[in-house]
């Protein structure tokens, strides 16, 4: 047998292994984007019989005049960019908490990760009972407080109802970051720290020229990953608000389930998803490229 | 062990006084545990108390005795069908779990022993494949699923559950494949076997670790999925739980039936909060080799 024969005889058995993961991966990946893409040059809803008729650029030219397309992204720039931001503070902070040394630091880990491995849909029920007006506890705490006078319509009142899916993703997914962010502080040697103490670093200090710098893969993957989930973010708000009250907390997974399910507009659906896409990718590639450049820099 | 020195005391500061580094963590600590585990709590409470003691201003949280009931759950299973729900939910999740393992495994060898043309690539696009969220899939799924008449049908639900798992599944196992010293299998070859046999004889049965923290992580994912459940099942027999306990609070318009919905959440999560408690390290050590999703 010739090395050839064996090279040829591994990658053959190396794309066997590989090809059914990768038909699935085809089917259910691929096949719905590019499904999308070309639907979105159709028109197909109530008014064609549901049935796909050429329309060209319609769709988009459509999306363009749509104020609840706009709305929709305004909306879901306002609730990923600060789920981020606590996200990332909370999960930092919790991160450096649980890894101290404390007794019953394994119990304090495990209810960590609880909220992130719950389901969401119900979670968002569980806020939705906290953030009731009449019967609901965050009301009865502030009340007791004294910080309210009157009981909050959290989830009636456009603003408030943002704050309150904003508060609910942060609890369900800080811990996700915390996980990451924790990962990435074990693997800090503890003789750096001793060795900047001796030569006179305060603890902000070393916070800000050890700890972040070494941790700093870790907050791109999480953040990075947060983005996505936050950008696509469908059962939380679904299930808590629906998108209410008139359309506040409506992010675009929201408007496009409602274009494709309600109004039964699936061409439009089409563009609506093809357009979060590209908007998604693009996202990701500039802040990819972004940071490649910093670290290029730093190095 | 690790202190970092945000909290920790520096071995010069000589220990006088109150302990402000101990103070600060353990506030911190306190901090952490109320944070994560006070939305579920309270919703534990609620669904054992009496309707009378739910709708009751100011709120009840300590009730006493007379002010708890099991009425809620017993609820759930004899008016609405749970435990149909549960069991569909567990059936979807378990058979997508394995499939997943048993699709994921072998790619994620082939990418972590096998030299194969493309390798990066395709390790890229599973990467970046775990950052499209389901909404993007929805809408071509759902064609798939009225092309193929598997509405209401399991397979509808199984086949993107596995698919969503696969990208998790092949990164957490493929960086697993590269720590296992490879004398074993150059000797298994030695032996005569094929890479199938010594896949199936020897590498296997090491990796029953790994593939135990990988199917929980598919395991979790898959019963908590909410829009292809809610989209592709229909039937009420054929429901999942995160979908039947959110249109449980949608039945009703003027009565919202609170205490039902709390105990349908506990039921809900409950698999999850044990999964949670027994393999709290496995999770962990697993989302982080694969660091993916949230």
């Amino acid at each position: 047998m010739s090395k050839d024969y064996i090279r040829q005889r591994e990658q053959r058995t190396g794309w066997l292994l590989m090809l059914p993961a990768l038909l699935v991966l085809l089917l259910v990946y691929a096949f719905p984007i590019l499904r999308a893409f070309w639907l979105s040059f159709f028109t197909e809803n109530l008014s064609t019989n549901l049935e796909p008729v050429f329309s060209g650029l319609d769709n988009y030219e459509l999306m363009v005049g749509d104020g609840r397309f706009w709305q929709s992204m305004r909306n879901t720039a306002v609730f990923t960019l600060f789920t981020l931001v606590f996200e990332l503070g909370l999960g930092l902070i919790i991160a450096l908490t649980l890894d101290q040394a404390f007794r019953g630091r394994g119990l304090a880990r495990t209810i960590a990760i609880l909220p992130w491995a719950l389901p969401t849909a119900l979670i968002a029920l569980a806020w939705r009972w906290i953030f009731n007006t009449e019967f609901g506890v965050w009301n009865d705490m502030l009340m007791r407080l004294h910080l309210i006078g009157n009981p909050v319509n959290w989830l009636g009142e456009p603003f408030w109802a943002m704050v309150a899916v904003i508060a609910a993703d942060v609890w369900k997914t800080t811990s996700f970051v915390a996980i990451l962010l924790l990962a990435g502080l074990q693997s800090i040697s503890q003789d750096l720290y001793e060795a900047h103490a001796l030569d006179g670093a305060s603890p902000w200090q070393s916070f800000r020229q050890i700890t972040l710098p070494l941790i700093a893969p870790q907050i791109v993957i999480a953040m990075l990953f947060r983005f996505a989930q936050s950008f696509g973010i469908f059962d939380l708000i679904q299930v808590m608000t629906g998108g209410g009250p008139g359309g506040a907390t409506e992010t675009v997974s929201i408007y496009i389930y409602a274009a494709v399910m309600r109004y039964l507009d699936f061409g439009y659906g089409a563009a609506l998803v093809t357009v979060t896409f590209l908007v998604l990718v693009a996202v990701v590639a500039v802040s990819w490229l972004y940071i490649s450049r910093l670290r290029a820099k730093t190095e | 062990m690790t202190t970092v020195p945000q909290t920790a005391a520096s071995p010069q500061t000589p220990d006088r006084g109150i302990p402000w580094g101990r103070v600060l963590l353990w506030l911190a600590i306190a901090f952490t545990v109320i944070f994560s585990l006070a939305p579920v709590l309270w919703q534990v409470l609620t669904s054992f108390k009496t309707n009378a003691a739910i709708t009751q201003a100011p709120v009840v949280y300590l009730p006493g005795f007379d002010q708890l009931t099991l009425t809620h759950y017993v609820d759930l299973f004899r008016l609405n069908q749970f435990h149909v729900y549960m069991l569909n939910s567990a059936l979807v999740a378990i058979v997508s779990t394995v499939l997943c393992l048993a699709l994921g495994s072998p790619a994620a060898y082939a990418l972590a022993r096998l030299r194969i043309p493309g390798e990066q690539a395709i390790l890229a696009i599973v990467l970046v494949v775990t950052l499209f969220p389901y909404i993007l899939l929805f809408l071509g799924l759902l064609e798939l699923v009225r092309a193929f008449g598997l509405a209401n049908n399991y397979l509808a639900l199984i086949v993107p559950y596995t698919a969503i798992n696969l990208p998790l599944t092949i990164l957490v196992m493929r960086s697993f494949f590269q720590q296992l010293p490879k004398d074993l299998e150059d000797s298994a070859r030695v032996d005569g076997y094929n890479t199938v046999q010594m896949l199936w004889r020897i590498v296997l049965p090491m990796t029953l670790p790994a593939l135990v923290t990988t199917g929980i992580l598919a395991f979790i994912f898959a019963w908590n999925e909410y829009l292809f459940a809610l989209t592709f099942m229909t039937r009420e027999s054929m429901k999942t739980i995160p979908v039947a306990a959110a249109q449980l609070g949608g039945t009703t318009l003027f009565e919202v039936p609170y205490g039902p919905l709390a105990a349908a959440t506990v039921v809900g999560t409950l698999p999850l909060v044990l999964l949670v408690l027994f393999f709290q390290r496995r999770i962990v050590q697993g989302l982080t080799s694969g660091s993916v999703k949230g």
